[in-house]
């Protein structure tokens, strides 16, 4: 990994994108480690709702039992290993596996077991093979999030301080916390290793010029009014950040001046404009100098990316295979705002986002062919580059995490640096970046 | 609705006339395209759920006019889809993508006010899409398609399209064509 990985000098070996060796490591090393984003609580209000999500390449259930406790677990019967929900969403009383008809209650355990009596009384203990349950989850803000490793730290110490961003991204558009809701899932794979999205989403901002033609026509949230551009220019003013963690979390957004008063968005759409004027009120009431971070996109380690504000949600790159990726992307709305402004914001997602999303059409080109053309024998000799604006960051200044004002790849070579450390199976306090650990790695 | 020879008239220039659109989207005659659609259309394409036997009805389709789908358009959207295109610069179709529209199983749902005087058409369809791209990208969209159309002088406008995908996790990585 040493040899493939040099983050200190801003060079990364083709072959973390494109080989079955190095994916199969990230599978058993990483997948089974890191808290992952499995899905919110929108998506499963009432006793006996669950959502199938995914954790890796696996297929997590996760739902919520019958007294309200929310639960994840792996999609797989203790008998012979049938996948027990095949259902993608939906409320049940109890998960009966289409094989042998071995039933669990939404709290997991193994409850039917025909012919018990006769063929298994006195051998099988029903108490010791319920569903498989991640030994750690984490509700938070309405998000659901879940690690396999027993030995994680707890959620909040695997955030650290790109948890503030977390915040800005699920709370209410009026600084409330939680309060959103996902209002649909898409869901495709698409011919690219995972990690290429994953690190765009850190704030490769250099890639601008990939989404031209959507500049050039304008169908962000003001297009019908004329203006150019995929969002409103809700940063003008600000100062553009890209920050890093020790963790590996990734992110780029934007410090308003304190004095920053509210520009106009959905110029098209009184209402949405209206409402998005006194939520931006209300968030500065609120969160004071915190309301003066406005989020763009980042990526939670490893696989969590997010866009803050125009549009809204996180998405998921679940590893597909080697160079295979399945996107998964939860659209979020606030709950409680008003039909008007969930219908606009609804239509101005998707003709942005996913793969019939105008803009991120021309993301997964990219990814797919970074990906095709860096398979072959000669490519694979040749590293890629991450030297870009070496060393000019801050620590701490202005705002927590190693900060750029300038265009960076400071935050990838820091997510590979943490990808390195769990595929040699680094200790937890590595992991995430415990600083006098982090201060012998570098 | 009685086969009178009307109605295999009708069938038949609805069939034409889904074939003549067809072709100027294979064509990439996107301007000329958007010249069919009303401009109050509706284009839709859900994303399509499995669920247990019984809710097919109420839950297997995501529905128009609420939370999130394929597409759920209107004609400003598509027309800012051509322009994208016709950038030169949206390089999910750049260079062009080659693509060929089958239909077929062209029936007549519904026609008002008469077969006679027929104004408005419902017309079902199948579809398959071939998209091949660059030189080793393949994919192929199989569905159905509900069209409401519109006489207008001699011809006809899509008021309202609803695509029908045979897909649950999209197996491609773009929508970047037309339905
Ligand atoms: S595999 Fe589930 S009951 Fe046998
Ligand atoms: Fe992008």
């Amino acid at each position: 990994m040493h040899t493939m990985i040099d983050a200190e000098r801003g060079i990364i070996s083709r072959e973390i994108f494109v080989s079955p060796h190095c994916y199969r490591e990230e599978l058993e090393k990483l997948f089974t480690r890191a808290w992952l984003f499995i899905g919110h609580e929108s998506q499963i209000p009432d006793p006996g709702d669950f959502f199938v999500s995914r954790m890796g390449e696996e297929s997590v259930i996760l739902c919520r039992d019958a007294q309200g406790a929310v639960h994840v677990f792996l999609n797989s019967c203790r008998h012979r290993g049938m996948k027990v929900c095949r259902y993608e969403q939906g409320n049940t009383s109890l998960f009966v596996c289409p094989y042998h008809s071995w039933s669990y209650t939404t709290d997991g355990r193994l409850q039917g077991v025909p012919l018990y009596r006769a063929l298994y009384e006195g051998t099988l203990n029903r108490e010791e093979w319920s569903l498989i349950e991640v030994p750690k989850l984490a509700l938070y803000h309405g998000t659901v999030w879940a690690s396999w490793d027993p030995q994680a730290p707890d959620f909040l110490d695997y955030m650290g301080d790109a948890r503030e961003h977390l915040d800005h991204v699920v709370d209410c558009r009026d600084g409330r916390p939680g309060g959103a809701e996902v209002i649909g899932v898409h869901k495709w794979v698409f011919p690219s290793n995972w990690k290429f999205a994953a690190e765009n989403f850190l704030g490769d901002t250099y890639h601008n010029p990939s989404h031209r033609s959507v500049d050039m026509i304008g169908m962000g949230p003001s297009g019908q009014r004329g203006a150019s551009s995929r969002r409103d220019n809700e940063y003008a003013g600000g100062q553009r950040f890209w920050v890093g963690f020790p963790q590996g979390h990734g992110l780029t957004g934007a410090l308003m001046p304190a004095d920053t008063d509210y520009v106009s968005t959905y110029l098209h759409h009184p209402i949405v404009d209206e409402y998005f004027r006194h939520c931006f009120h209300e968030r500065k009431r609120r969160l004071g100098e915190k309301a003066r971070i406005l989020p763009l996109v980042g990526t939670f380690f490893p696989n969590a990316s997010y866009h803050g504000r125009q549009p809204r949600g996180i998405c998921v790159w679940h590893p597909h295979g080697p160079t295979e990726t399945e996107g998964w992307r939860f659209f979020l709305v606030d709950a409680d705002a008003p039909a008007e402004v969930k219908d606009v914001l609804r239509r101005y997602y998707m003709r942005y986002s996913g793969p019939a999303g105008m803009t991120e059409q021309d993301d997964m080109e990219n990814w797919l062919y970074a990906t095709a053309a860096s398979k072959g024998t000669i490519a694979r000799r040749y590293p890629l580059n991450y030297q870009m604006s070496m060393g000019a960051y801050q620590t701490n200044d202005p705002i927590p995490g190693d900060v750029s004002l300038q265009i960076t790849d400071q935050t990838p070579r820091n997510y590979y640096r943490v990808y390195r450390s769990y595929l040699e199976s680094a200790p937890w306090d590595v992991l995430i970046g415990c600083p006098s650990m982090r201060a012998a790695a570098e | 609705m009685m086969r009178s020879l009307a109605w295999y008239q009708l069938r038949e220039e609805i069939e034409d006339f889904l074939y003549l659109e067809a072709d100027l989207l294979d064509q990439r005659r996107f301007k000329d395209w958007l010249d069919l659609l009303a401009e109050d259309l509706i284009y839709f394409m859900p994303m399509r759920r499995n669920v247990k036997f019984g809710q097919h009805a109420e839950r297997e389709n995501t529905k128009q006019g609420e939370g999130i789908s394929w597409f759920d358009e209107d004609k400003w959207t598509l027309g800012k889809r051509v322009e994208q295109i016709l950038t030169g610069v949206h390089y999910a179709e750049e260079p062009l993508s080659r693509v060929t529209h089958m239909v077929s199983n062209v029936r007549l749902l519904d026609v008002r006010p008469s077969v006679e005087d027929a104004q408005e058409v419902t017309a079902g369809c199948r579809f398959l899409v071939y998209q091949n791209r660059i030189e080793y990208e393949n994919f192929t969209f199989v569905g159905r398609r509900t069209d409401e159309l519109r006489r207008v002088g001699t011809s006809w406008q899509i008021a309202r399209r609803e695509i029908i995908l045979e897909q649950n996790v999209l197996l491609a990585k773009n929508l970047s064509i037309f339905f």
